[in-house]
């Protein structure tokens, strides 16, 4: 038998049928839901009297539209002050009571951003295929699993039908060798990883993140590594199985337990590549030449260091690249050349499917802690992933450490990722971002996003513009990643 | 799900490389619990100067007389020609929602995001790549002649333009065939309804701690 990737491997284990056509049907093992993508399939099914074809397989939540706020969240649903918004969680509600689909709703502790709640569960586990109409659905290949963003009309084809009609992607692996310096983040690795490749880089490929720095990391920081590759172009990106894998899944709610729980360790082992397996593409990294990173344009690929610069179009490779940048500095309000560091700021955003578990506020906190928000900054917030993720910071007092230091600490959703709801920017306003993306707009109407990591974050709130989180004094930044 | 004709449209060029999802239709419009009604904010924050809001009246909103869309001699226009990653970001199907609802049958581009390649097939868009440096001609004979017009004819994969020139393109016979029929997806997976069952039983006693 002919080594195989652990992509191949997911798919073998998950093809149902190949057709002639160069289409296949794979079985989906998880399929996660929330309000935004969801309604329109609900509404195909009904058109179409179809059923759900195994309910058990579902788990939905709120999470894009949702307020933040505690006085909000305090009403449920009524504390949804757009009538539009409300319209869609409740049809959420509605669709998963009408056909008994598990829901974490507004209130429940559980509730949460999909891609923090689904391992956060147990319920993504290694091996499965996982399925969200999101395109950070790839968060779930942290655990070895087959995780895909899909479309509403692929939401209600796996709905109907528990199989996702796909083609099989080539084989990327990306490698990142040698060790992190101090303060530098799983969302530094994935940054460097999309300036180096490119947005459009893994169009077409299952990404595999490899190599010692990426073993190196923690499950939340694979999470993040894995969530962004969709951000390189790619649907799909993974990690093999090892101890840290299967340690984070231990004891979780939808985990197996005792005996199916040796037989499926057992099975889990063998979710890696091949030592020769091939791949189409392989990108290689050196861990210890990657800085922390600041985004500066619209695009995540437009990236670079914390002791960089903004470039300038003029040296830029081609035409297009070049029209892009103008564009980019035009809208971002930023001049050639401009050091990383001279970007100051207006608001701080912690939180999304990118960077809002525990380590990420743990690593926030540690820079923040004893600090004040600097007084260009009009908003400083933390938005936990999670309730329960919410639950487990306060258990350990971080939220006290943000708000001594000035930043709102809010309840669980989106928020400012994509301002889905009343947390956004305005015009104009620069805002340092731990979410995943800095297209124009996305975070508010002419607003302006800079992507950087938890620890990037806190230290950039603090000094009003961006900072070395390793310039930082002992004590506080050195040691954020070590949590 | 119509089914997909040959027909001649009046192309509109949208000169921009990585066009994401969140420019083809911004946040606010993906509140909306329905699968109509996008093509009013297609391109909102490029479309219009002020901000968009979902539910209102844009008849009366101020225009970007700079955005290609609003230009007169576009205002027809059936195909979208545009720059490489194009449909880059979210998953959001609105995107190709608002693009049909907008009049759009084809887009034409060197490079497309996958989710967003996926998404629009399944709603009878169709989306060409060609190459970069046919790309180029595109562009440039657009801009040169009012009302430029292409033919196009999926089942024999082609685009012939005005001047007679045959651009020939790849398309999966899948996808061609259920955009060719209009055919719905789920009608034709559940034909296999038996062999998912199957699968379904044998998965379950292979690896019983999936199914909980």
């Amino acid at each position: 038998m002919s080594a195989k990737t652990l992509y191949d491997k997911l798919w073998d284990q998950h093809l149902v049928k190949q057709r002639d056509d160069g289409t296949a049907l794979i079985y989906i093992d998880r399929h996660m839901l929330h309000e935004v993508t969801s309604p329109q399939a609900f509404e195909g099914l009904r058109l179409a009297k179809r059923k759900p074809w195994r309910l058990d397989a579902n788990l939905a939540t709120a999470d894009h539209n949702v307020p933040t706020t505690l006085i909000e969240r305090a009403e449920g649903n009524k504390g949804i002050k757009d009538p539009v918004s409300l319209i869609q969680v409740q049809t959420l509600d509605d669709n998963c009571l009408e056909y008994g689909i598990t829901e974490f709703g507004i209130n429940d502790p559980r509730q949460g951003i999909v891609h923090v709640i689904g391992p956060e569960q147990g319920a993504t586990l290694p091996g499965m295929t996982v399925v969200c109409g999101d395109s950070h659905t790839a968060t779930h290949g942290a655990f070895g699993a087959l995780a895909h963003g899909i479309g509403t009309s692929e939401v209600e084809h796996v709905l109907a039908t528990q199989c996702l009609l796909t083609q099989k992607m080539k084989n990327m692996q990306v490698r990142v060798e040698g060790e992190l310096g101090l303060g530098v983040t799983a969302k530094d690795v994935v940054l460097a990883i999309i300036g180096k490749i490119g947005t459009a880089g893994g169009t077409g490929y299952a990404i595999e993140f490899a190599g010692s720095a990426i073993e190196s990391l923690s499950m939340e920081g694979r999470m993040t590594v894995c969530n962004m590759a969709i951000e390189a172009g790619a649907r799909v990106g993974m990690i093999a199985v090892d101890e840290t894998t299967i340690d984070y899944i231990g004891n979780r709610p939808y985990a197996p337990t005792a005996e199916q729980w040796e037989a499926a360790v057992a099975d889990w082992r063998n979710l890696v590549s091949d030592p020769d397996a091939e791949f189409d593409k392989i990108v290689t990294l050196d861990a210890d030449e990657i800085e922390p990173q600041v985004s500066w344009g619209t695009s995540p690929e437009m990236v670079t260091g914390i002791s960089g610069q903004v470039p300038d179009p003029e040296a830029a490779l081609d035409e297009t690249i070049k029209r892009s940048h103008v564009r980019a500095l035009e809208y971002m309000g930023l001049q050639p050349n401009q050091k990383i560091t001279d970007i100051q700021l207006d608001k701080v955003f912690i939180g999304s499917c990118t960077n809002s578990r525990i380590e990420d506020l743990r690593e926030a906190a540690k820079v923040a802690k004893g600090k004040k928000v600097a007084s260009n900054i009009q908003l400083a917030m933390v938005v936990p992933g999670s309730g329960l993720v919410k639950r487990q910071a306060e258990e350990e007092g971080l939220d006290k450490i943000f708000i001594e230091a000035g930043f709102e600490w809010r309840e669980p959703g989106c928020s400012m990722c994509l301002a889905m709801n009343a947390d956004k920017l305005g015009a104009g306003e620069h805002c340092a971002s731990t979410s995943n993306r800095n297209f124009e707009g996305r975070q508010g109407y002419g607003g302006r996003t800079h992507l950087v990591s938890p620890a990037m974050a806190a230290a950039a709130a603090i000094a009003g513009h961006f900072v070395d989180v390793r310039s930082l004094p002992a004590n506080d930044a050195n040691h954020a990643q070590e949590a | 799900m119509k089914k997909f004709e040959r027909f001649e449209g009046v192309v509109a060029p949208l000169d921009r490389a990585n066009v994401d999802t969140d420019l083809i239709i911004p946040k606010q419009f993906l509140k909306s619990i329905k699968r109509t009604g996008f093509g009013v904010n297609l391109f909102d924050e490029l479309r219009y100067l002020d901000e968009g809001q979902p539910g209102q009246d844009c008849s009366n909103r101020p225009l970007n007389p700079d955005f290609v869309l609003n230009q007169p001699r576009y205002q027809n226009a059936e195909i979208l020609l545009t720059r490489r990653n194009f449909g880059c970001g979210s998953s959001r199907e609105h995107a190709p929602w608002a693009l049909e609802d907008f009049g759009f049958k084809v887009v034409i581009a060197p490079s497309f995001a996958d989710i967003f390649y996926n998404n629009a097939f399944k709603n009878g868009l169709l989306l060409v790549r060609l190459e970069e440096d046919e790309i180029e001609r595109l562009f440039q004979e657009t801009e040169e002649r009012e009302g430029y017009a292409l033919d196009v004819d999926l089942e024999n994969q082609r685009i012939i333009t005005p001047r007679g020139e045959i651009l020939e393109f790849d398309v999966d016979e899948f996808r061609k065939h259920c955009l060719l029929e209009g055919l719905d997806d789920i009608g034709i997976t559940l034909q296999d309804d038996a062999v998912i069952r199957q699968f379904e039983q044998q998965h379950r006693e292979q690896r019983p701690w999936l199914f909980r």
